[in-house]
């Protein structure tokens, strides 16, 4: 296997499909602080954003513009070079998960046969768990280089949620691969086309993914780490113009994200369901565009419940946070992981 | 053209440097982050073995969980330089000596190691892999393997009795 070797027009195919999916991230995470906006309107029956553009379309560009052009403050008492590479860094480990996240069919076209995925690696999943779990320190780093000791509580708040809510994830995605038996991403998908979706074995070990995935993603009711009524406003206190910008965006991508990973795992990835589009004689590009959008749909439905959630269920007290991913998520994922594996063992013989 | 020695060599050097600057740093958060840089090379290594799951794994375990902590307590701590403690010139001897021991020890043990018979297959390989670790695991080696879980729980058992420890003297 001589992976290493140069293939031009190999990396050609990566190098574009890579651009692609970070561009899509940016655009979605974009209109995700607007649909934020206009759910949050809509749930408690105001008018939101509205002004610029139809419909209020272009407020999340004149935002990008506000945030460009503010003022640049970095505070004199501050680590200067890990101040910046905080919001770096929470912006990179956002962007590297989607590499192994299967985007869609793959374009099969007689010889040529392009994967809509940038590496389907034999670890797969467990890719997505090490960048996540090296993304706390751009939480970390950010909150203690302010000097600031909100800034500092907030980070150690946000890590210590972060980390505590790993282990229930780990543990509800321990269930989901020992039905599939491989961490691969694509074969995770290829087993809910031919079994069915996850979500219906494992509707137990979703709720604990999601509501760990909600922790992961700082958002409410765990927002703990930017709990502003607690912390003034958070990590990113001192943090101003596109710094500032980077932490926020960077959390709708990891909702993004993470939206996609959820559908990938529990909702069949790009499967249509109750029927086998494959027979259907689709054009190849038809094919795998269509697959695409149906993971966009899960993907989108999937946000509008993060931002409903949001609007709808207040915060959580930091004890109360840690007691549910300790004495609760935890022996409940334990049970479901048992269960699993007893059920699986038992049917395989 | 092959890439892989110059890949090679771009890790090492990475490994090399990031561990020297985690020694030599005065801020205990510098050392602490250049030590999760040294593990990021070490797991490039892994990957140019084909050993994917250490890799993951190394990163997961190490940088994402044990090094958070050594952050959490050190960023805690707030050492600064004003407030480092003076170190003893004699303890640094012991220390100096201490190393070299260490040194001697791994060049004794290197010395006679054959080369050539156990050069590593680069890039190839399937000995890394989730599926014949798992299996290796769980057959040839399931005695070690449960041992050493023994000593996790023992280790766990542990800590937790510390802590309730500091409870119960705190209510007291």
């Amino acid at each position: 296997m001589n992976m290493l070797a140069i293939d031009i027009w190999f990396i050609i195919e990566k190098v574009a499909l890579i651009a692609t999916i970070i561009g899509l991230s940016f655009f979605i995470a974009m209109y995700t602080t607007y649909a934020e906006r206009k759910v949050a309107a809509w749930l408690q029956d105001r008018r939101g954003p509205n002004r610029a553009g139809p419909f209020g379309l272009f407020q999340p560009l004149a935002d990008g513009g506000k945030l460009f052009f503010k003022e640049e403050i970095i505070p004199l008492t501050s680590n200067r070079f890990l101040f910046i590479l905080g919001p770096a860094l929470a912006m990179i480990t956002a962007l590297i998960t989607s590499t192994v996240i299967p985007w869609g069919a793959s374009y099969v076209d007689g010889t040529t046969n392009i994967a809509l995925q940038v590496a389907d690696v034999d670890m797969g999943i467990l890719v997505v768990f090490g960048i996540v779990s090296v993304g706390v320190y751009g939480i970390m780093i950010g909150g203690w280089s302010s000097n600031n000791k909100f800034s500092l509580m907030a980070a150690i708040r946000g890590a210590s949620q972060m980390v505590s809510y790993e282990l229930p994830m780990g543990l509800a995605l321990i269930a989901v691969l020992l039905m599939t038996g491989s961490l691969k991403m694509s074969a995770i998908v290829s087993h809910q086309i031919e079994h069915g979706w996850h979500i219906f074995y494992q509707p137990l070990g979703f709720i604990i993914f999601f509501v760990c995935a909600l922790a992961e993603c700082n958002r409410t009711p765990f927002d703990l780490p930017e709990a502003e009524n607690e912390l003034n406003f958070g990590y990113h206190q001192e943090y101003s113009s596109m710094k500032l910008g980077f932490y926020l965006f960077a959390e709708y991508i990891n909702m993004f994200i993470s939206s996609a990973v959820m559908a990938t795992l529990y909702f069949g990835g790009y499967d249509i369901p109750f029927v086998n589009e494959s027979t259907w004689g689709l054009s190849p590009l038809l094919f795998s565009a269509m697959s695409f959008a149906v993971l966009m749909a899960k993907v989108l439905f999937f946000l509008f419940v993060f931002i409903w959630i949001r609007w709808t269920i207040p915060r959580f007290r930091y004890d109360q946070l840690m007691n549910l991913g300790w004495k609760k998520l935890i022996p409940l994922a334990l049970v479901n992981m048992l269960l699993t594996a007893a059920l699986t063992l038992w049917l395989n013989n | 053209m092959n890439v892989t020695p110059y890949i090679f060599w771009f890790l090492s050097v990475w490994a090399l440097f990031s561990a020297l600057m985690m020694v030599t740093s005065r801020n205990p958060v510098y050392s602490v982050l250049w030590l999760i840089s040294t593990f990021f090379a070490i797991s490039g290594h892994y990957i140019l073995l084909n050993a994917q799951f250490l890799a993951v794994v190394n990163i997961i375990v190490y940088a994402g969980a044990i090094m958070v902590l050594f952050l959490f307590v050190i960023m805690l701590m707030n050492l600064n330089k004003e407030t480092e403690p003076q170190k003893n010139r004699w303890l640094k001897l012991v220390g100096a000596l201490a190393g070299g021991c260490l040194l001697l020890v791994l060049v004794a043990a290197l010395k006679d190691a054959e080369l050539k018979s156990q050069q590593a297959m680069v890039g190839a390989g399937s000995i890394g892999l989730i599926k014949v670790l798992g299996k290796e695991l769980f057959t040839r080696y399931v005695v070690p393997f449960e041992i050493s879980s023994l000593l996790f729980l023992s280790a766990m058992v542990g800590a937790a009795v510390i802590g309730k420890k500091e409870i119960t003297h705190q209510n007291s």
